[in-house]
């Protein structure tokens, strides 16, 4: 395989990265995929649409997050300086306002009037359902029915807000599920509705729209860290459900060739049992949500389900500039199981007092395992892309602790 | 060259002046050996054309009936090759009765592009109908497919307009399938006059024959499709008969082919009296 002269510069425009992404969709959803395209290229062409996100992601999310030096934990681990983006003080508590704010622009200048969303953890769900009472758009969210039981707060932050939630029974009732209704509701009201997708997944162009918008992450780590370290970092660290609060930060870092970059998927139980979400790691490549990417799946390609004890990375599938990312090796793929996350958990909230989503404890469980080995003047740049108040319930269940 | 047998039915079809029957049922639904039963029967009971579901995990553009049913298959063991062990056992005692396997990509993509169609040429599958497959992926599995000499028959939908029904009716060959509402499978059905202006609208634009499905219930919506299309197709509603004769454990109750196969000759009686 031969080194690309950028790693930048995809997907093609059929929305290909390497043999990944694509648009794998029914009849009925291709003129409208088409369609948001069109709209999208327009929109990054438009100087007003740039304005009206800045405009918003400064004054409603809170845009920029702090880049923040954990230096207990740096002390803690003993090697690393480890840095922190902090998304989780966005407004909703993760990096899913970064991605829905552009969306709703774009449905918006597309004159759409009907706002549905799939969720996992709840916190796309949350960010869509604000977003939609903020311009006051009817929303509907689908989440599989095993995880409005485990994320029961957000599920009741988007009823506050506006949104009907929509319980998914089939399959395991969890997030690939959630997807599956949202597309069929999408084919079947795909004149007034515009899908938001929460993660650098699905067909062609979401996934480059997502990153594109997520991206924001990157780019302004990118500054703040020249003005606190004067360099780059050696060293980035996201986890991975989709891939979308991963793929905001590494973008703009995947040509700088001496920053190493590390996604965590989540390994559960471990990736050697059958419940993980491990797609890089245990999956192999396959067809899903209307793009190639690797997946959990078996020999007939029946797509398996996936576990993990964070609602966010209980996903089969993954964003597929990830799959290609890893295929190219330009990215390298860790896990962290459930019980190094909610140890990463525990020690987060104790040592900087940060009570962080399960879904970034799992990159902390990495950052754990590598920074202590690595000498002190390197430095770690950690997307620490959700606050923890949704998971407290499921880490006290966890725990054996009654609340 | 010489007429497929799809292109023959069709033919045969518009020769005796009706349309014709379309039944959708998922391979291995409940289980193997009834699967068989039903699709054995179906020829006599009055199908046309059978169309038959590759079972999926996950099966987007499908209503509740269909993602039911293809589990049911799944949890009894039904797998791509028993799909087509199941075609070629039928095909021991019918070689007339053209079998277009629907489904989705990913199982066919992991069994293996060429591999896939050999085995199914050989099983004696006619054609494929794929629902994730759109022309922008012509490359990856219709182009194979014709050049193996099956066909690839793709999907029209009501948003299929403008500039693009010739992107979709180009490589589209044996039939072509007009799903006539915005939706998945199992739900609303399209007015007859709605289905009356699709059907004239893709008549003027393509010579294949075209047969229309989505929301067809009952023998009276069937044979009103037949009047103005080739071929009415039913699927959901011949599944929920099929389900009604499952015991709790979703396990086959006496009788269900026989039921099911019964449901399929009011259909037919109902497409065949229409044209006279
Ligand atoms: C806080 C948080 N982090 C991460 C994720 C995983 O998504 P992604 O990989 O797209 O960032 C989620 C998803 O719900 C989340 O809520």
């Amino acid at each position: 395989m031969t080194t690309p002269n950028s790693y930048m510069n995809g997907p093609d425009e059929r929305g290909h990265f390497g043999i990944f992404g694509g648009r794998y969709v029914a009849e009925t959803l291709m003129p409208l995929i088409l369609e948001v395209e069109k709209a999208y290229d327009a929109a990054k062409a438009d100087p007003s649409f740039q304005k009206d996100y800045d405009y918003y992601a400064k004054h409603y999310v809170g845009r920029p997050s702090p880049l923040y030096f954990a230096e207990r934990l740096t002390r803690e681990l003993g090697g690393a300086k480890i840095y922190f983006k902090r998304d989780e003080l966005n407004h909703t508590g993760s990096h899913k306002a970064n991605n829905v704010l552009g969306q709703i622009l774009l449905a918006r200048r597309m004159g759409k009037k009907r706002i549905i969303a799939e969720t996992g953890a709840g916190q796309h769900g949350v960010a869509t359902a604000t977003f939609c009472a903020l311009f006051n758009l009817p929303c509907v969210v689908y989440m599989g029915a095993t995880d409005i039981a485990r994320q029961a707060p957000n599920v009741f932050r988007m009823k506050l807000l506006g949104a009907e939630v929509i319980g998914v029974e089939s399959g395991t009732g969890t997030l690939k599920d959630a997807m599956n209704d949202a597309l069929r509701d999408w084919v079947t009201n795909v004149e007034e509705t515009f899908y938001i997708i929460g993660t650098a997944a699905g067909p062609h162009p979401y996934p480059v729209m997502v990153r594109d918008f997520q991206s924001i992450i990157g780019r302004e780590a990118k500054e703040q860290m020249r003005e606190a370290e004067g360099r780059l970092p050696d060293q980035l660290v996201a986890c991975i459900g989709g891939g979308s609060n991963a793929i905001g930060l590494f973008h703009p870092f995947l040509d700088d060739k001496e920053v190493a970059i590390t996604g965590v998927e989540a390994a559960g139980f471990g990736v050697k049992t059958d419940k993980h979400a491990a797609s890089l790691t245990g999956g192999k490549p396959g067809v899903l949500h209307g793009n190639r990417t690797f997946l959990l799946q078996d020999d007939d390609g029946q797509i398996q389900d996936a576990h993990s004890i964070s609602a966010g990375l209980d996903y089969p599938g993954i964003g597929p500039e990830h799959s290609w990312l890893h295929d190219i090796g330009r990215v390298n793929y860790a896990s962290a199981s459930d019980t190094e996350a909610l140890e990463a958990f525990q020690m987060l909230s104790k040592v900087e007092g940060i009570i962080p989503a399960l879904e970034p404890a799992h990159a902390l469980a990495h950052v754990t395992k590598i920074a202590p080995d690595m000498d002190k003047d390197k430095i770690i740049l950690m997307n620490l892309c959700g606050r923890g108040d949704k998971d407290i319930f499921t880490v006290a269940e966890a725990l054996g602790v009654e609340i | 060259m010489s007429q497929t047998r799809l292109e023959k039915r069709f033919a045969d079809l518009k020769e005796e002046g009706r349309g014709g029957l379309v039944t959708f049922v998922t391979a291995g639904d409940p289980d193997f050996e009834t699967s068989l039963e039903i699709v054995k029967g179906l020829p006599d009971a009055g199908a046309d054309v059978i169309e038959l579901g590759m079972p999926f995990s996950d099966p987007m553009a499908d209503g509740p009936a269909i993602q039911a049913s293809s589990l049911r298959a799944l949890r009894n063991g039904m797998t791509l090759s028993k799909t087509l062990d199941l075609v070629r056992a039928f095909r021991q005692d019918n070689q007339d009765t053209p079998i277009i396997l629907m489904g989705y990509y990913n199982p066919i993509y992991i069994y293996g592009v060429d591999k896939f169609l050999a085995d199914a040429k050989t099983a004696g599958v006619d054609g494929f109908i794929i629902v994730d497959l759109p022309p922008e992926h012509d490359d990856e599995f219709c182009i194979p497919t014709l050049d193996q000499g099956l066909h690839f028959i793709r999907l029209t939908t009501p948003t299929t307009v403008g500039g693009r029904l010739p992107k979709v009716l180009n490589n589209t060959s044996g039939f072509v399938y007009y799903v006539s509402i915005l939706g998945i499978t199992g739900t609303a059905a399209a007015s007859d006059s709605a289905i009356h202006d699709a059907v004239a609208r893709l008549k003027a634009e393509t010579d294949l024959p075209v047969a229309v499905g989505f929301g067809i219930r009952t023998p009276e919506q069937a044979a009103n499709v037949a009047t103005v299309a080739d071929a009415a197709v039913v699927g959901s509603a011949i599944i929920d008969t099929l389900k009604e004769n499952l015991d709790d454990d979703n396990q086959a109750k006496p009788g269900l082919s026989q039921a099911v196969l019964e449901y399929v000759r009011t259909l037919a009686d109902g497409v065949r009296g229409s044209r006279t």
